[in-house]
């Protein structure tokens, strides 16, 4: 992991200026034709995949933002999710069914759990880190375990889709899915613009040699903490965004494997690059997808596949394709 | 107010068993530029640290300008106008040197809550960074990734960054470790256009380099002060003769 984080990117180029243009455009491509197909070959399931996927590339491009950039290797990214999803869920149950209302609440609520983990987490570092911030993940899901009210450990169906009194309806799966795909375009120009900032450079440096960066006047704390929170609020839009999708809300969402297959997406796609996170979960749920069709145990080859990505292509997918650009 | 930019009153610290640094005495007046030297062990890093806020003395006291600092963290004391440099290279490996020093010109243009402008596009902090670098003669390295530079320009870079924060103080650990021959003479005649106009402090082993620039020595052994006065009078003194330098010319000759 520590190899994987000094490894990272040259510079974060701006977006869309990677060198990789060309895998980039092909993605994107892709995700955009997505409804075309699926309304074409009359695969309905094709659009709930991509949906799902498009979310969770939401919530990898948050993770991005801290272990890529800020070099933060939260493990308790789920928690987030968990809050998001059940931020709408609670709020359904509660008779209030406005998305006005349900995303803020959904992404305030995530920001202020990130801002109390990180304020105690981030005064740690290395496996310490880890362990704070896994420990906190799960508290979260006991917590929502114990939320008899909200479905407890079954979970909770929620009957509607969060209504934005006819601006737009969630209830067109295409719609929605083009809503998602807008939010995480967004979310990966936010990032850019970000990184490339005084205080994306400020994060980085602290990533780079956080002692360095205290002795030339940096108090690195605030600024890591910021962007933690920042990462918290923008994964807590993608678990609203997956409770729409779902219209159901559980503990699983947040549980710790769920915040290891966040990690992954974001390694495999390349750690700190913009769209590496994208490319990363693409790919990983697509794979998981392909072999759960053939076999039981997708694990058996998914995990030796990882590890020859650790061992060999400590750029992740982005960073293959960017080195073999001319 | 005193005439004394840096006093340390009776600055103690101890690893385990292990006095690092034994009471300790400083006093440096704007504008000198003094020596602190001492044979291994002698606890001249220590005292870097010390100084710069990252070890916590246990007793005594550190006055910058006249004002208390000794509970002071390392990036407070930095925005009060104190810089360092490593003695092993310390420095953003995956950026530029460009960057590496706008870095530092950005610690000290106010906070960095600015989320959307390029700061690479900042004139205001690239402008700065470019002088500095000039002023190491680094000019011509700007763009390239600092991992790729030599260890002679790192080592050129490791002051120009703390040159970049505008200190009034600077504190250097051994500039010169590892520099061969040549660079050596480049550094050394960096810090003689360093010294007219900052007060600086060097840690170093290399006593030509001390000898030819400083205005006072301090000679450190086992964390105590054994002697401190102009360079002459350094050399002349018995005890420090016994303790380091005839130590070394020993070992020199043999």
């Amino acid at each position: 992991m520590k190899a994987a984080l000094a490894f990272l990117h040259k510079q974060a180029p701006g977006f869309l200026f990677e060198p990789n243009t060309g895998l980039i455009a092909a993605v994107l491509a892709l995700l955009a034709l997505v409804p075309l197909y699926a309304a074409v070959a009359g695969d309905p399931f094709a659009l709930t995949l991509f949906t799902r996927i498009v979310i969770m590339a939401l919530a990898a491009v948050s993770l991005n933002l801290i272990m890529g950039y800020g070099g933060m290797v939260s493990f308790g990214h789920a928690a987030y999710l968990g809050i998001g999803g059940y931020a709408v869920g609670i709020l359904w149950k509660e008779g209030l069914g406005s998305g006005f209302l349900q995303w803020p609440v959904a992404i305030g609520a995530s920001a202020l759990f990130a801002l109390v983990v990180g304020a105690l987490s981030l005064r740690t570092r290395g496996v310490y880190f880890i362990m704070i911030t896994l420990a906190f993940a799960q508290m979260v899901y006991y917590v929502a375990q114990g939320l008899d009210r909200y479905g407890g450990d079954d979970g909770l169906t929620i009957g509607n889709r969060s209504t934005f009194h006819g601006l737009v309806n969630l209830n067109d799966n295409t719609l929605f899915y083009y809503l998602c795909l807008v939010l995480l375009l967004a979310s990966v120009y936010l990032v850019s613009r970000l990184v490339n900032s005084r205080f994306g450079l400020a994060i980085q440096g602290a990533r780079s040699n956080e002692r360095r960066m205290r002795a030339v006047g940096f108090p690195t704390f605030r600024y890591k903490l910021v962007s933690f929170v920042i990462a918290g609020a923008l994964c807590g839009l993608a678990g609203a965004l997956l409770a729409n999708q779902t219209n159901f809300i559980s503990p699983a969402l947040m549980f710790w494997t769920r915040s290891g297959d966040l990690m992954v997406m974001v390694i495999l796609g390349g750690l700190g690059s913009l769209f590496g996170p994208v490319i990363g979960t693409v790919t990983y749920l697509l794979l998981e997808e392909a072999l759960s069709r053939v076999t039981e145990y997708s694990g058996l080859i998914i995990g030796p596949a990882l590890l020859l990505v650790a061992i060999y292509l400590r750029g992740g997918i982005e960073g293959v394709f960017r080195k073999a650009a001319p | 107010m005193t005439g004394w930019l840096l006093q340390t009153e009776h600055l103690t610290k101890r690893f385990g068993g292990v006095t690092a640094a034994d009471d300790i005495n400083l006093e440096l007046p704007r504008g000198e530029f003094h020596a602190v030297i001492g044979p291994n062990g002698a606890g001249k890093s220590t005292l870097i640290g010390l100084l710069a806020g990252e070890i916590a003395a246990e007793a005594g006291a550190i006055r910058f300008d006249g004002n208390d600092m000794t509970r002071l963290r390392a990036d407070r004391r930095s925005r009060l106008g104190l810089a360092r440099s490593f003695q092993i290279t310390s420095l953003f490996a995956e950026f530029s040197a460009l960057d590496n020093v706008a870095l530092a010109v950005q610690a000290h243009a106010g906070h960095s809550f600015r989320f959307w402008k390029d700061a690479r596009r900042d004139r205001t902090l690239r402008e700065p960074a470019r002088a500095a670098l000039a002023g190491v003669g680094l000019e011509a390295r700007a763009d390239t990734r600092v991992d790729r530079l030599s260890h002679g320009e790192q080592r050129q870079l490791e002051i120009a960054i703390a040159i970049a924060t505008g200190p009034r103080l600077l504190l250097l650990d051994e500039p010169m470790a590892g520099l061969g021959p040549e660079e050596s003479a480049r550094m050394q005649d960096m810090l003689r256009r360093l010294k007219s106009g900052m007060t600086i402090l060097l840690v170093e082993h290399d006593m030509e380099t001390v000898f030819a620039l400083a205005d006072r020595v301090t000679v450190l052994v086992y964390g105590r002060v054994i002697a401190s006065g102009e360079p002459a009078a350094i050399r002349a003194d018995p005890a420090v003769r016994e303790a380091y330098l005839g130590e070394q010319e020993a070992r020199g000759h043999g």
